[in-house]
């Protein structure tokens, strides 16, 4: 997603002379392209993250566009309170684009991989949220948001990827329905969506008709999450991310909020991140982010409840 | 209170800061004793601010947002806030806080987390670069807010981006919330620590308004830093260099000796 996001800025640096790129030095073979091709409009600022954030408030204060650019974890953990007192207490449009969400740095390890980052920005009141769920999706949302009033957060996926039925739709504070049901309701935000669709194709196998809708705007949040939850008694989130603070957390409060009767289960990260390490793959295992984990939990949970 | 308006000197942002602090029983007086005669100057006689809603205007950050007080008595005598805001200070549905709030006019950033306005300030002088436009920018830290590592992020980014149009004052008055700044964490010549990281850096008397006038319009060709020696308290004999004003609100005795020291 990250190639195609830094594609799709180019095309849109073209027409609009405020964006400008600055990263914490990361990005080496993904955002040469923007430089070579606006290299006034580019900064290295070093691996220093909290300048990152700061430089980027100074110049949204004075007419530029800024998208800051790292790994998910260090765009957001580091400089978290150059965040709070910049970008969002002065309501100014800096982009922070956090590539990697969940444990897309898998083998790098626990430093890198990104399970807080959209609970942190979900805290801080007038941020945007946006979590693609594919290539496509990514370029579509850039083009809809780049311009859009206050300070965004972008959730890119490392690998570049296509879920077929999603078609790169998009529409701030709306969630996309990509498969109908009426039994289950799944919702999935980021790269994990071609995990819930596979999800998705076994709950069907097995006779339970279920509705796959990517949440891809978190922040604003979809204005028909609450009428499509209340549709359903049973209904799962699926995220790279601890089941607190992101999409399992918004799907929750709305639920709470609203006094509906609909039973939720949360697939993300639950427990401490511990020492062992390995491919993304191999850590969604571990975590129980996994097909055959979610369809036995929400089969088994299905069938008590008829 | 009534304060002409003819200018903005030292000693007269002293004498408001007296009695602000003294009628709204806040702390923080010493610092922002300290810092009276730079932001004099400042706004006397440095920023290009005829027009404040001009893109154009020069701009200051008061990176070291405790000594706010000082800074809305320079609007106030600027002419750029009227005495009825000046007088909310720290009341109850005031703008006017502790730390410096950017809904004022006259106020770029708010601040108050010490170590965060110098990159706002760097991200200001490079919007300047790339947009030609002519405006510089300003920023007060205090000494020792540079503990944060932020501010050596900033250094050096400015540094390296030859960031001409960017000067900070360094306030230098040795002290902090626990104690001497010697004591605390060593900050040994700032100057040459400043000079290592590529700019150009001047000691100055931060209390000689003339002095300090002549190194803020010094050109340069590298960012540049003034290091400030300033006295804690600076002109109230009681708290010049005592740690205890860092917080301690004035006393009624208190206050009546100050205002007669400062006439």
């Amino acid at each position: 997603m990250r190639k195609v996001f830094i594609q799709t800025l180019i095309e849109l640096a073209k027409r609009d002379e405020r964006i400008v790129l600055l990263t914490g030095d990361l990005g080496y073979t993904v955002i040469e392209p923007f430089q070579k091709s606006f290299p006034g409009r580019f900064f290295n600022v070093g691996v220093a993250e909290q300048n990152l954030i700061g430089i980027a408030t100074g110049l949204a204060a004075n007419d530029f566009i800024p998208f800051v650019y790292s790994i998910a974890t260090f765009v957001t953990l580091r400089p978290y309170e150059f965040i709070r007192n910049g970008p969002v207490l002065h309501n100014l449009p800096v982009r922070i684009v956090g590539v990697g969400g969940g444990f897309e740095y898998g083998k790098s390890g626990k430093t890198h991989h990104a399970i807080e980052d959209i609970g942190l920005m979900r805290l801080q009141r007038g941020m945007n949220i946006f979590v693609p769920a594919d290539s496509s999706q990514t370029k579509t949302i850039l083009e809809e948001t780049w311009d859009i009033s206050g300070p965004t957060y972008y959730r890119i996926g490392k690998q570049e990827q296509t879920l077929g039925v999603l078609q790169g739709k998009f529409k701030v504070g709306t969630l996309q329905i990509i498969k109908k049901g009426t039994d289950i309701g799944i919702f999935v935000c980021g790269s994990l969506s071609l995990l819930a669709e596979q999800v998705f194709q076994k709950m069907n196998a097995v006779g339970i008709s279920t509705l796959l809708a990517v949440v891809a705007s978190i922040s604003p949040p979809p204005k028909e999450l609450k009428r499509v939850i209340s549709s359903f008694s049973l209904v799962a989130t699926i995220e790279s991310h601890q089941i607190t603070g992101g999409l399992g957390s918004l799907v929750s409060e709305t639920i709470v909020e609203n006094g509906l009767k609909t039973r939720l289960l949360r697939f993300g990260i639950s427990q401490p991140l511990d020492s062992i390490t390995g491919s993304e793959e191999y850590l969604l295992n571990k975590y129980h982010l996994n097909e055959k984990f979610i369809v036995s939990r929400l089969v088994k949970i299905w069938k008590k409840k008829i | 209170m009534n304060y002409e308006k003819n200018s903005v000197t030292g000693k007269k942002i002293r004498q408001l800061i007296l009695d602000l602090s003294f009628q709204s029983h806040e702390g923080h007086i010493g610092s922002a004793l300290s810092v009276s005669d730079i932001i004099a100057v400042i706004f006397g006689e440095i920023l290009h601010i005829s027009n404040i809603r001009s893109k154009n205007r020069d701009r200051f950050i008061l990176s070291k947002g405790h000594a706010a007080l000082a800074l809305y008595c320079a609007l106030y005598l600027k002419g750029l806030m009227n005495k009825r805001t000046l007088e909310t200070y720290c009341s109850d549905g005031s703008l006017l806080g502790v730390h410096p709030e950017a809904a004022l006019t006259g106020i770029e950033f708010s601040t108050g987390s010490l170590g965060q306005g110098l990159s706002f300030g760097v991200g200001t002088a490079l919007a300047a670069d790339l947009l030609n436009k002519s405006y510089h920018t300003y920023v007060l830290v205090s000494d020792a807010e540079c503990n944060e590592g932020s501010i050596w992020e900033a250094v050096m980014f400015a540094a390296h981006n030859r960031l001409s149009n960017l000067t900070v004052i360094v306030d230098l008055n040795g002290q902090q919330a626990f104690g001497y700044t010697r004591d605390v964490l060593q900050l040994k010549k700032l100057s040459e620590k400043f000079k290592i990281f590529g700019w150009n850096a001047f000691d100055v008397n931060g209390h000689d308004e003339k002095k300090l006038a002549t190194m803020l319009r010094r050109k340069t060709s590298k960012p540049k830093v003034i290091i400030a020696h300033t006295t804690f308290g600076k002109g109230v004999s009681f708290m010049e260099s005592q740690i205890k004003w860092h917080y301690q609100p004035l006393g009624e005795q208190e206050y009546s000796i100050a205002v007669k020291e400062l006439k």
